[in-house]
């Protein structure tokens, strides 16, 4: 197609149908790009319609907060003027506006919604909404601040004007603030009592259970993969059956196989009492608790840990160690100052990958887990679909994808993303 | 590691033969679990032990109750019957598109390479429980929370990662010369990817078409949020049955999904095995 013709020094080369050589290139390269970007074009629209847009708009719902100044555009434009400083709580006008909008939220059943979205602020919101919604029919022309008042007292307290005026906002940060047990007051941002902190001790424990979930799978997958490495490809074919096996078992089949073997009258457990080793009533606790999410996520992520180890150690030459005994080293030394270093690879990018998985886990720690050993999935699932606090699920979703998303970049410097194989 | 030497001190014999006790400590905490649930599930009793008469091997000890319960049990019946209205489509759907896109991205001149694949990669990086809930906020918006579409688009979007996975892998040794000598030859592009490039990456696009399978047919978290009771799949029947309370049915329905993992094995494996030797890296 670009047949060049020999040109003397300073023409400049042509292909056939005269078209300089350096444009032709250039066309037929973004020829190439474009049908790159075609070929691709349909996954990504796909993935961004049906994932990212998703996960954008969990990230916008967590600091989303239109509700109040929807429902109650006017209060939140008197309040504009409002001082909690100066004043107890605000003046006639500000009642009247609560009552235009109020009538109006009644009649659209929406009074009860913002209820609820100020409720997650200060506890008692939400009835005082519903109570006010109710009589607000009844409620004449002039004196509104006396006659909300008699409606209900608590409309005389600063607290929750306060509530209201800081919330009016169309953006806040108080979703991200209660993910982390942090509450707004006259003082600034301040620490929510000692009995509502639940968030970051949950962080924390799923983030400690993920450790220690890491571990036992390095102190377990390590022998394994060292053992398949090592026997010749016929027998480590068939024992390999057995890390596959399970790693393509369907999720819930293994989950509910722990259920089953470590209930107190369970396999485990009746087996310990035939035996006599522990008496009827001693029988060992090791579901509903972290004991059972520790043992049922480790054998669930196991294979995750072994697979990659296995295809570091299958490239390290066994004439390393040899060499290093032929050198005086003993079985120890040889392992521990030659064999091991060259597999610190293979456990990094095994360790990072269980970990990753591990603290997004939902299925397992709800299934096994009881009070003790869930993880803060476990919240997030509660709170989209028992308390129906959104916001604050994706506050405390977006918190938890950007720890996956640092670990998962610290994963692409050291494995590279290219270079994840499947089975 | 592969026997013993002659000259091997007694140390050395105790710690040849500890280690492989160790391993095979390791591989039956790997596989046991599995392995016991098989003869659990033809108990006859609803218990989760084994009785006396199970252990004497008694015929009274065992019985098929707990299948004919699957068979027969119109919510199980559901449940299969959704999971296999909604995995098909979405394995088709991530399938197309994936190998596409694996196509496109292993073109030598891709711009914004590492980006797109950021992006094609994250719904297998980003928790389940994320997806789920920004798939719940964002469906319910658009109207397609609570229908079979939602779901199917949601697995979809969750198996590409996977086709893409394993399709780009099949191409990574693909011989580029090929599709020109096609083209020297006188074919179109189509043909030339139809007759040429096609049945040769055929067994990654399977592959992947099975891991896309699997990863709808197993999912429960995204199909808990974005599904109504209309599309309850398997193990979402599994997981209420689970939670609320354990039936000894669940044992039969994990026994047939063991089976068929072990099906899906032997396939995946015999795809590997060929795909490397219709590309010539093994003899074999």
């Amino acid at each position: 197609m670009t047949d060049m013709t020999a040109g003397k020094s300073g023409e400049v080369l042509t292909t056939r149908d005269g078209t300089p050589l350096k444009a032709a290139l250039a066309k037929a390269l973004r020829r190439e790009k474009m049908r790159a970007i075609l070929l691709i074009a349909p996954l990504l629209v796909f993935v961004l319609l049906t994932f990212i847009a998703p996960i954008a708009d969990m990230l916008f719902r967590s600091v989303e907060n239109q509700i109040v100044e929807e429902t109650l555009p006017s209060t939140v434009q008197a309040l504009g003027t409002w001082n909690p400083d100066e004043q107890e709580i605000p003046d006639e006008p500000v009642f009247e506006a609560l009552f235009q909008d109020m009538k109006v939220a009644v009649k659209e059943k929406t009074h009860t919604q913002v209820g609820s979205r100020l409720n997650y602020e200060s506890p008692g919101i939400s009835s005082l909404f519903r109570k006010t919604g109710r009589q607000i029919r009844r409620m004449d022309e002039g004196d509104y601040k006396a006659q909300f008042l008699d409606a209900d007292k608590r409309w005389g307290e600063a607290n929750v004007w306060k509530t209201i005026k800081q919330f009016s906002p169309t953006y806040t940060d108080g979703y991200f603030l209660s993910a982390v047990d942090r509450k707004r007051s006259d003082t600034g941002i301040e620490a929510k009592p000692e009995r509502e902190q639940i968030y970051i001790f949950l962080f924390w424990r799923t983030l400690f259970m993920s450790m220690v979930i890491t571990f036992t799978c390095i102190l377990l997958g390590y022998p394994i993969a060292f053992l398949l490495a090592n026997l010749p490809l016929r027998t480590s074919n068939i024992l390999m059956i057995l890390v596959l096996l399970p790693f393509w078992t369907s999720l819930l089949v293994r989950t509910s196989a722990w259920k089953v073997l470590l209930q107190q009258q369970g396999v485990i457990n009746e087996t310990l009492y035939q035996l006599g080793l522990v008496a009827d009533d001693g029988r060992l606790e090791l579901i509903n608790n972290q004991t059972g999410t520790i043992i049922a996520m480790t054998h669930i992520l196991l294979p995750f840990m072994i697979l990659p180890l296995y295809s570091v150690m299958k490239t390290i030459s066994p004439s390393y160690v040899r060499a290093a005994k032929s050198l005086g080293a003993n079985d120890w030394t040889a392992f521990w100052r030659v064999y091991f270093p060259n597999t610190v690879a293979g456990i990094g990018a095994g360790s990072i990958l269980v970990f990753i998985l591990s603290i997004g886990y939902y299925i397992t720690p709800e299934l096994v887990g009881g009070t003790s050993g869930t993880f803060i999935s476990n919240r997030i699932a509660y709170h989209i679909s028992s308390s129906l606090n959104w916001g604050l699920a994706a506050a405390l979703g977006t918190i938890l994808l950007v720890v996956v998303l640092v670990f998962y970049w610290l994963y692409d410097k050291i494995v590279g993303i290219d270079n994840v194989k499947l089975g | 590691m592969s026997g013993l030497p002659p000259y091997a001190s007694p140390l050395q014999t105790f710690w040849y033969y500890a280690f492989r006790v160790i391993c095979g400590l390791i591989f039956f905490f790997l596989i046991f679990p599995i392995i016991v649930i098989m003869p659990l599930s033809f108990n006859s009793i609803p218990f989760f032990t084994f009785t006396r008469e199970m252990l004497t091997l008694d015929p009274a000890g065992y019985s098929l109750v707990n299948y004919q319960d699957f068979f027969t049990n119109p919510d199980w019946q559901r449940a299969v019957w959704n999971s296999f209205r909604i995995a098909p489509v979405a394995t088709l759907l991530s399938t197309a598109f994936g190998t596409l896109a694996a196509i496109g991205l292993s073109q030598p001149h891709v711009p914004f390479r590492r980006a797109i694949m950021a992006i094609l990669i994250s719904p297998m990086i980003v928790p389940l429980i994320i997806s789920a809930a920004g798939m719940y906020f964002f469906y319910s918006r658009i109207g397609l929370q609570g229908t079979y579409w939602g779901v199917v688009l949601a697995h979809a979007a969750l198996g590409t990662p996977f086709v893409i996975i394993t399709v780009t892998a099949t191409l990574v040794g693909f011989d580029k010369s090929l599709v020109r000598a096609a083209a020297n030859l006188g074919a179109n592009p189509v043909t030339t990817f139809l007759r040429i490039q096609m049945p040769l990456i055929i067994p990654g696009v399977v592959s992947g078409a099975l891991f896309a399978f699997i990863t709808s047919f197993d999912e429960v978290v995204v199909v808990l949020f974005v599904g109504s009771s209309g599309q309850k799949t398997l193990p979402w029947q599994m997981f209420t049955g689970l939670r609320e309370q354990i039936s000894p049915t669940i044992l039969s329905v994990a026994t047939l999904m063991v089976i068929l993992s072990i099906a899906l094995l032997t396939t995946l494996e015999y795809l590997r095995r060929r795909s490397e030797k219709l590309r010539g890296l093994s003899p074999g």
